[in-house]
C-alpha cells in the first residue's frame, strides 16, 4: 500500500504538516489515535498523532517535529512524495462526553493532539477553550484551526511575542480562576514537563484531567512493552491502554527519563552524518 | 539408487553420527551469520545411511506432522534429493525453517531407534539438508492449483500458521489475503528468532512462493484496530478467516527497577535487532549496546536475547535462569552453542531487583540463590531460594524473556470469540472458534508454543476451511456443490 504525501508545509521551524493518503487508516480513526510511520523502507517505526482525518479524501493529516534523524526524514518529505509504511489507527480513543466547560492545553506539536480532541468535545455541546503555547510567535501552531471549532483560543509564547506572555500553565490558572464558567475537564498534551505541571496545578483543584503521553514506541500492539508507563502504580503500555491516561495518576518523572535513553544516540546523528549514525548506542 | 539397500543393519550400525559444520565460536559471536553451514552433500548421505528403516517407524509419531522420516531420509541415502524433497515438502511446506528451528531432540530424534544405544539420526540436520537443497534447485517449480473456487479468505498475522494456512488454503483455490501488523511478514521469525538461527532470506523467500501462486499479504493492517473481524466478513467479503496472531504480549517480572533505561522485553530487545536490523551499522532504529548483559529466562527467547547481546559486544553476556540447566526448555543445539560463544550461565538464580544509578540506567541486577526442592506441577523440580544468598550482578542491560500472553486487541473488538482464562481463543476439533466461519491456531490457541505445531495447525486448518467452504457452499446451492470458477459464490452473510 502506498501513502503518497497529497499536501506537505512548514507550520513553524522545524514542523510540518504532512496530508497523507492512508485509506485503511480513516475508516475507524477517532481522536486521541495515533499512526506509526515509516519513511523509507528502513525506517525507523515512529509514532504520529492523527491530527486529522478526512474520510472522504482517505487522507490523515500528521503534524511533526524534526527531533531526531527518524522526524526529520519525515519532514523531508515534499508533495508528491512517498512514505513507505503507515499503520493504524493505533491507542484508544479520546474518552469524550458532555461535561460543560473542557480546557484544551496543547505545547508545541502537542496541539496537533488536542485538534481533534477540540472537535469531538465541542460536538457533544461542550464549551471548548484551547491554550496552546510555543517558545515564540512562529512555534504556535493551530491557532486560526482552533479558532474556527474553540469558544475561546488562549496563545502562550515565552517571550511575549504573541499572546499571552508566559507557561501556558499559567494561562491556566488564570482561566480556571476566572473563567465565568467553571472548568470541569482539561486535556493536555505536550511536553512532559507542561503536562506535569499542568497536572500538578489542577491536582489540589480536583479538576479531572488527561495527558496524552508520547514514550517510545516499537509496534504500537502492545507485543514490545517499550511503551510502558507507570499509572497510579500500574505498568500500563501506552499504545494500547493509552495513550491518554489520568494526568493526576501518571509518573511524569519516570516517563521523562525514559524518553532520554536514546539521547547520545541522536547527538551522533545531528553531528557527521545527518541521519544514519552507528545505530547501536553506547550506554551512557 | 539401492546403495542403501545393500548395507546391512550392522553396516549402518557402525557409521557415526555427523557433525554440523559450524562457523568457528569465537568469529560468530562478533557477527549475526548463519552458525550452522549445513551438511555437505557426501556427508548427508552417510548420515542418512545411519536410518536403519524401522517398520514402527518412532520418529514419524514423535513428529508433530508426521513427516514421513524414513521415505525422505532413505531417499537421500540413495542420493535421491529431489525425490527425498518431494517426500518432504508433500508433508511440511517449511522444512527449511522447521529442519532449522525444531526441538528434534524432544520430538523425532528423542525416539530414534539408534538413540536408545547412541546418537539417533540427524534427522534435523537431514531435512534441513534436502530443504535447502530443494530450495536451490527447485527454482520455478511452481505448485498445482486448483481451479478458483471463489472464496475470499482472511488470514490474520503471518507467523508459521498463518503462512503455512495461506499456502495450503491458495492451493485449493481460495482467495487467500493475510494481513499482518509489521511492515513485514514473518511473525516471529522475522522478528523474533535471529539471523544467525534462521536467515531471513529463508522466510523472504518462502513469502515470494506464496505470492508467487496468488496469495495477498497486506502489511500494516492490524486486525481489532484497522478492521475487525466482522468488517472482514461483513464488509470486505471474506467467508471464512483463519486467526494465527501469536501470542506476543510480553510478561514482565514485576520487580523493582523495571523501568529503568537499559530493560528491555525480550520482544522489544530482539524486534529492534532482528526486524529493525538495528545490528547493522548504519540502521535508523537504536538498540542500546551493552558492555554488560544479563538476559532472564531459560527458554529459545531468552538463549536468542543473551546470544545477540553478545554479538552486539556484552563481554560478559549472562543467562540468569531460576532452575537448573536440565530443565531449560531451550533447544539443546542453541545452549551448546550459547555456551561455545562464551554465553556465561548464572543456573538456580532468581532476579528480585533492578539496581539503577543516579541518573536512571540499570547498573546491576539483585539476585538470590536458589536450591531444586519437590516436583511441582509441571514435574519439574521447584527452585526455593536459598535465605541469605542474595548477591549483585553488575549490568547496564536486562533483557527479560520469561515468557509471553495472548495479546487481547483483537479479541477485545470481537467479543463473541470465546477465549479461556489465559486469553487464549477456545476452538473446536476443526479449529474453529465460537464464531462461524472463524478458526484459529498456532500460538494464540496453544499459547506459546512451537514452530512446527503453528505450521502443522495451519495446514490442518487449512483443510477443516476447505471442507467448511464447500459445505457451506452445497448448503446455499442446494446440494450442486462446486461453486466453479466465476465470482464470489452465493453464500449467505453471517
Ligand atoms: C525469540 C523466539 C525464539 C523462538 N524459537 C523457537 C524455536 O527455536 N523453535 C520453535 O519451534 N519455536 C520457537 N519459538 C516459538 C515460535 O516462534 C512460536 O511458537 C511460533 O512462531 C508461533 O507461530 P504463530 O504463527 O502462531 O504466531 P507468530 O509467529 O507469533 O505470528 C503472529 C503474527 O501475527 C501478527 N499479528 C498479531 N496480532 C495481529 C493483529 N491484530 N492483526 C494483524 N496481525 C497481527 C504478528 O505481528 C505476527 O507477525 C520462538 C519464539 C520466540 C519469541
Ligand atoms: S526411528 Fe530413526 S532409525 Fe528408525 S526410521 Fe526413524 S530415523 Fe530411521
Ligand atoms: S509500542 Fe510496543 S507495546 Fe507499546
Amino acid at each position: 500500500m502506498s501513502h503518497r504525501v497529497i499536501e506537505s508545509e512548514w507550520l513553524a521551524p522545524e514542523v510540518r504538516r504532512l496530508v497523507v493518503e492512508a485509506p485503511h487508516v480513516v475508516r475507524h480513526c477517532g481522536p486521541g489515535q495515533f499512526v506509526i510511520a515509516r519513511a523509507t523502507s528502513e525506517g525507523e517505526r515512529i509514532p504520529l498523532t492523527i491530527a486529522h482525518a478526512d474520510r472522504q479524501a482517505r487522507t490523515i493529516t500528521l503534524i511533526i517535529q524534526a527531533v531526531g534523524c527518524s522526524t526529520r526524514q519525515l519532514c523531508a518529505l515534499e508533495k508528491g512524495s512517498e512514505i513507505s509504511d503507515i499503520v493504524g489507527p493505533l491507542g484508544k480513543t479520546t474518552d469524550i462526553e458532555h461535561v460543560g466547560h473542557a480546557v484544551i492545553v496543547g505545547g508545541g506539536v502537542g496541539t496537533a493532539v488536542i485538534y481533534p480532541q477540540a472537535t469531538a468535545l465541542k460536538a457533544k455541546g461542550n464549551r471548548v477553550s484551547a491554550i496552546i503555547g510555543g517558545r515564540s510567535r512562529p512555534y504556535v501552531i493551530l491557532e486560526k484551526e482552533l479558532g474556527v471549532i474553540c469558544d475561546a483560543v488562549y496563545p502562550c509564547t515565552d517571550d511575549g511575542s504573541h499572546g499571552f506572555k508566559g507557561f501556558v500553565t499559567e494561562r491556566l490558572k488564570q482561566l480556571i480562576e476566572q473563567a465565568e464558567q467553571k472548568v470541569e475537564m482539561v486535556l493536555c498534551a505536550g511536553p512532559v514537563p507542561m503536562m506535569r505541571a499542568v497536572a500538578e496545578l489542577t491536582r489540589p483543584m480536583g479538576i479531572h484531567t488527561v495527558a496524552s503521553l508520547n514514550p517510545i514506541m516499537v509496534d504500537g500492539t502492545g507485543m514490545c512493552g517499550g511503551c510502558r508507563v507507570q499509572v497510579g502504580g500500574q505498568m500500563l503500555f501506552a499504545c494500547v491502554d493509552g495513550p491518554e491516561f489520568d494526568a493526576h495518576k501518571v509518573d511524569f518523572r519516570e516517563l521523562a527519563d525514559r524518553l532520554t535513553t536514546y539521547r547520545d544516540q541522536e547527538r551522533v546523528a545531528k553531528g557527521n552524518h545527518p541521519c544514519r549514525s552507528g545505530a547501536a548506542a553506547e550506554v551512557r | 539408487m539401492a546403495e542403501n539397500g545393500k548395507l546391512k543393519p550392522a553396516e549402518r550400525m557402525k557409521i557415526q553420527r555427523q557433525a554440523m559444520p559450524a562457523r568457528d565460536a569465537g568469529v560468530r559471536s562478533r557477527c549475526f551469520e548463519e552458525v550452522n553451514l549445513g551438511l555437505p552433500e557426501q556427508i548427508a548421505m552417510e548420515e542418512a545411511k545411519r536410518c536403519l528403516e524401522c517398520k514402527d517407524r518412532k520418529c514419524v509419531t514423535g513428529c508433530p506432522v508426521q513427516i514421513d522420516i524414513p521415505a525422505f531420509v532413505t531417499r537421500v541415502a540413495a542420493g535421491d534429493f529431489a525425490g527425498a524433497a518431494e517426500v518432504l515438502l508433500n508433508d511440511n511446506a517449511l522444512p527449511g525453517i522447521s529442519g532449522r528451528v525444531c526441538p528434534q531432540e524432544k520430538q523425532c530424534e528423542v525416539l530414534c531407534i539408534r538413540a536408545k544405544k547412541g546418537e539417533p539420526v540427524a534427522i534435523g540436520y537431514l531435512e534441513r539438508f534436502v530443504a535447502d537443497w530443494a530450495s536451490e534447485h527447485r527454482n520455478g517449480h511452481v505448485a498445482t492449483l486448483a481451479s478458483p473456487t471463489g472464496f475470499k479468505v482472511a488470514i490474520v498475522g503471518s507467523g508459521p500458521a498463518g503462512l503455512t494456512a495461506a499456502g495450503e488454503l491458495a492451493k485449493k483455490g481460495h482467495e487467500v489475503t493475510v494481513f499482518e501488523a509489521f511492515h513485514k511478514p514473518g511473525g516471529v521469525l522475522v522478528y523474533g528468532i535471529p539471523e544467525f538461527r534462521l536467515p531471513k532470506e529463508i522466510v523472504r523467500k518462502e513469502v515470494e512462493s506464496l505470492k508467487a501462486i496468488g496469495v495477498k499479504i497486506e502489511c500494516n493492517v492490524v486486525i481489532g484496530r484497522t478492521y475487525t473481524i466482522d468488517d472482514l466478513m461483513k464488509e470486505e467479503g471474506f467467508q471464512a478467516v483463519f486467526i494465527a496472531n501469536g501470542a506476543g504480549l510480553p510478561v514482565f517480572m514485576g520487580i523493582p527497577g523495571e523501568n529503568l533505561k537499559g530493560v528491555y522485553s525480550a520482544n522489544e530487545y530482539l524486534t529492534r535487532v532482528n526486524l529493525m536490523k538495528a545490528y547493522e551499522a548504519n540502521s535508523d532504529t537504536p538498540v542500546l549496546r551493552a558492555k554488560k548483559a544479563v538476559v532472564i529466562g531459560g527458554g529459545n527467547t531468552a538463549m536468542d536475547g543473551v546470544r545477540t547481546a553478545r554479538r552486539l559486544g556484552a563481554d560478559p553476556a549472562t543467562l540468569v535462569y531460576r532452575r537448573s540447566r536440565a530443565e531449560m526448555p531451550a533447544r539443546i543445539e542453541e545452549v551448546h552453542h550459547a555456551e561455545e560463544e562464551g554465553v556465561v550461565f548464572q543456573m538456580l538464580t532468581l532476579p528480585i531487583e533492578i539496581l539503577g544509578d543516579e541518573k536512571g540506567w540499570v547498573r546491576g541486577l539483585k539476585c538470590q540463590k536458589m536450591q531444586l526442592g519437590e516436583p511441582d506441577k509441571s514435574g519439574r523440580a521447584r527452585p526455593v531460594p536459598i535465605p541469605g544468598s542474595e548477591f549483585e550482578i553488575p549490568c547496564d542491560v536486562v533483557v527479560e524473556a520469561i515468557g509471553t500472553r495472548a495479546n487481547p486487541l483483537l479479541t477485545q473488538t470481537t467479543p463473541d470469540l470465546k477465549v479461556n482464562e489465559k486469553g487464549y481463543l477456545v476452538v473446536d476439533a476443526d479449529n474453529m472458534t465460537s464464531k462461524a466461519g472463524v478458526f484459529a491456531g498456532g500460538d494464540i490457541v496453544r499459547g506459546a508454543a512451537t514452530v512446527i505445531l503453528a505450521m502443522g495447525d495451519g495446514k490442518r486448518t487449512a483443510a477443516t476451511m476447505d471442507r467448511y467452504l464447500k459445505e457451506k457452499a452445497q448448503r446455499h446451492e442446494g446440494g450442486s456443490g462446486k461453486t466453479g470458477g466465476a465470482g464470489i459464490p452465493s453464500v449467505g452473510r453471517q
